[in-house]
């Protein structure tokens, strides 16, 4: 357990927010090391396992050197589960996330990857209008605070996808657009990765659902049996597509299927697609109400 | 599976045509970084580019960079981009700056296999997302043009042992991704008939 303890709580948030960024883009968690090792196993395309065993090769001389396993630092997305009694106010949360963004990409430095929508100029270090990314979640009867950091390199955020089902689709209808999105998808975002399904809601908040199921540790199954069902059904449908690691075939297209569902209106079945390249890039930390940093915890 | 070392720019062009799609590939010499930006700038914004392209491997990336001095930069981390979004300079980087291989990661759609054919130019597969690896194969950048569109530059590289890298779409009209998409579309018919 590593911990940092700081007087100032809104330091203690900067300071994890960059150390979050920093340390999603260079370890790769352990459950996604494991399913790399179990997609190399099992893969019998002669190209498809070459690719994966570079990508081992890849992962232990990023952590020989210490180097960013991607060059693709993306767009870091934070999810924060604030407390109600966490003693600092969210629009202070929301600024120091952002300064530690920039402070890590200056520091390190990491690629800028944010530009102005229309005139495509650079707008710094990966923070600008609205950027960094932030979902909120708020917490009662808890003072702290757990911070999630998903950098989103471009390969894999290109790849969402979004249908508005109708009800007649039935379940039948959302594996469909699963599968159709994936195969599209090819070798694009670098297969095998995480696919992740938003069910339900409403558009926006289907996509939200789709992206917080990329997070999830490989393999872990959504708490409601029918919906998890769905996950194993998705899982084993889409690696009979053959499309393979980096697209160019063989047994493993995906490492694996996360959904995460809301309930919805009676006439509106939304599914997204987030896909999630190989490297599967997250880090979170524990933040106490007293500025103390427990940076093992997972959510 | 074949495998070749192949050393760029090429002189003779008659190197390309052994190269076949499925093939493993590993490349010497001095490969070019090439991203959006810098091919909107030449082909929609028509500024020729600061560099002799002939023979060239051009390779979809925008690396992690420090400066060092003016004009000169160390590598911190290299790695490749999604190619798709680039294919229509395809034809362009290969009729008039007589380019000859493209690498990037996740393939060019059909579009490109008709004038790569015609042009005999070839698309290398790179292992996307593998930087840490690319990183350790690139000895130095030996030039950066067109700074301001940093990190959208145009790079120039010397490489020792780049790779693996598959040939996806070679010279003579054949590209792996069709043949997986195509295997895929077929699957997902039956699929769809056991949902």
């Amino acid at each position: 357990m590593t911990t940092i303890t700081t007087t100032d709580l809104a330091g203690a948030v900067e300071d994890v927010a960059a150390h979050l960024y920093v340390w999603a883009l260079k370890d790769i968690p352990q459950d996604l090391r494991d399913a790399l090792a179990a997609a190399r196993d099992r893969e019998t395309s002669t190209t498809g396992i070459r690719i994966l065993e570079t990508i081992h090769r890849n992962v232990s001389i990023a952590d020989e050197q210490k180097n960013l396993v991607c060059q693709d630092t993306g767009i870091a997305v934070y999810t924060c589960r604030v407390g109600e009694h966490f003693p600092l106010h969210p629009a202070r949360i929301y600024a120091s996330l952002k300064a530690g963004t920039a402070r890590a990409t200056v520091e390190h430095p990491l690629r800028s990857n944010a530009v102005h929508v229309l005139t495509r100029e650079n707008t710094g270090p990966n923070v600008g209008h609205r950027l960094p990314i932030v979902h909120w979640e708020f917490i009662p009867d808890w003072d702290g605070l757990d911070v999630k950091c998903v950098p989103k390199g471009s390969g894999s955020e290109n790849m969402s996808f979004l249908k508005m089902c109708v009800p007649a689709d039935g379940v039948s209808g959302i594996k469909k657009f699963v599968l159709e999105s994936i195969v599209d998808a090819g070798g694009k975002p670098c297969p095998p990765g995480i696919v992740g399904v938003g069910i339900g809601g409403s558009a926006d908040y289907a996509m939200y659902l789709a992206k917080e199921a990329i997070a999830r540790p490989v393999g872990t199954r959504n708490a409601d049996p029918l919906v998890a069902q769905l996950e194993d059904e998705l899982y084993g449908l889409l690696n009979e597509t053959g499309i393979g690691p980096m697209g160019l075939g063989g047994d493993v297209t995906v490492l694996q299927c996360h959904i995460e569902h809301a309930d919805t209106h009676m006439t509106l079945n939304p599914v997204a697609v987030n896909y999630q390249c190989w490297a599967a890039r997250r880090a979170s930390a524990h933040i106490a109400a007293d500025g103390s940093v427990d940076f093992d915890r997972e959510f | 599976m074949a495998h070749h070392e192949v050393t760029f720019p090429i002189t003779d062009p008659h190197e390309i045509l052994k190269l076949r799609a499925g093939d493993e590939v590993t490349v010497q010499g001095h490969i070019i970084g090439i991203r959006d930006r810098t091919q909107i700038r030449i082909f929609d914004q028509g500024v020729e580019p600061p560099m002799d392209l002939s023979g060239a491997f051009l390779l979809h990336t925008a690396p992690n960079v420090r400066k060092v001095a003016e004009g000169r930069y160390e590598k911190i981390c290299i790695g490749t981009t999604t190619s798709a979004r680039m294919v229509r300079f395809t034809e362009g980087l290969g009729a008039q700056y007589g380019v000859r291989a493209i690498c990037g990661k996740g393939g060019f759609p059909d579009v490109a296999i008709e004038p790569m054919q015609r042009l005999g130019m070839v698309y290398f597969a790179i292992v996307g997302g593998a930087a840490a690896l690319e990183t350790t194969q690139i000895e130095e950048i030996e030039e950066v043009l067109w700074e301001e569109l940093m990190p959208e530059c145009l790079w120039k590289f010397r490489v020792k042992d780049f790779g693996p890298l598959i040939v996806g779409i070679d010279a003579h009209g054949n590209s792996l991704y069709h043949d997986v998409q195509a295997r895929a579309h077929d699957k997902l018919k039956e699929l769809y008939a056991r949902l």
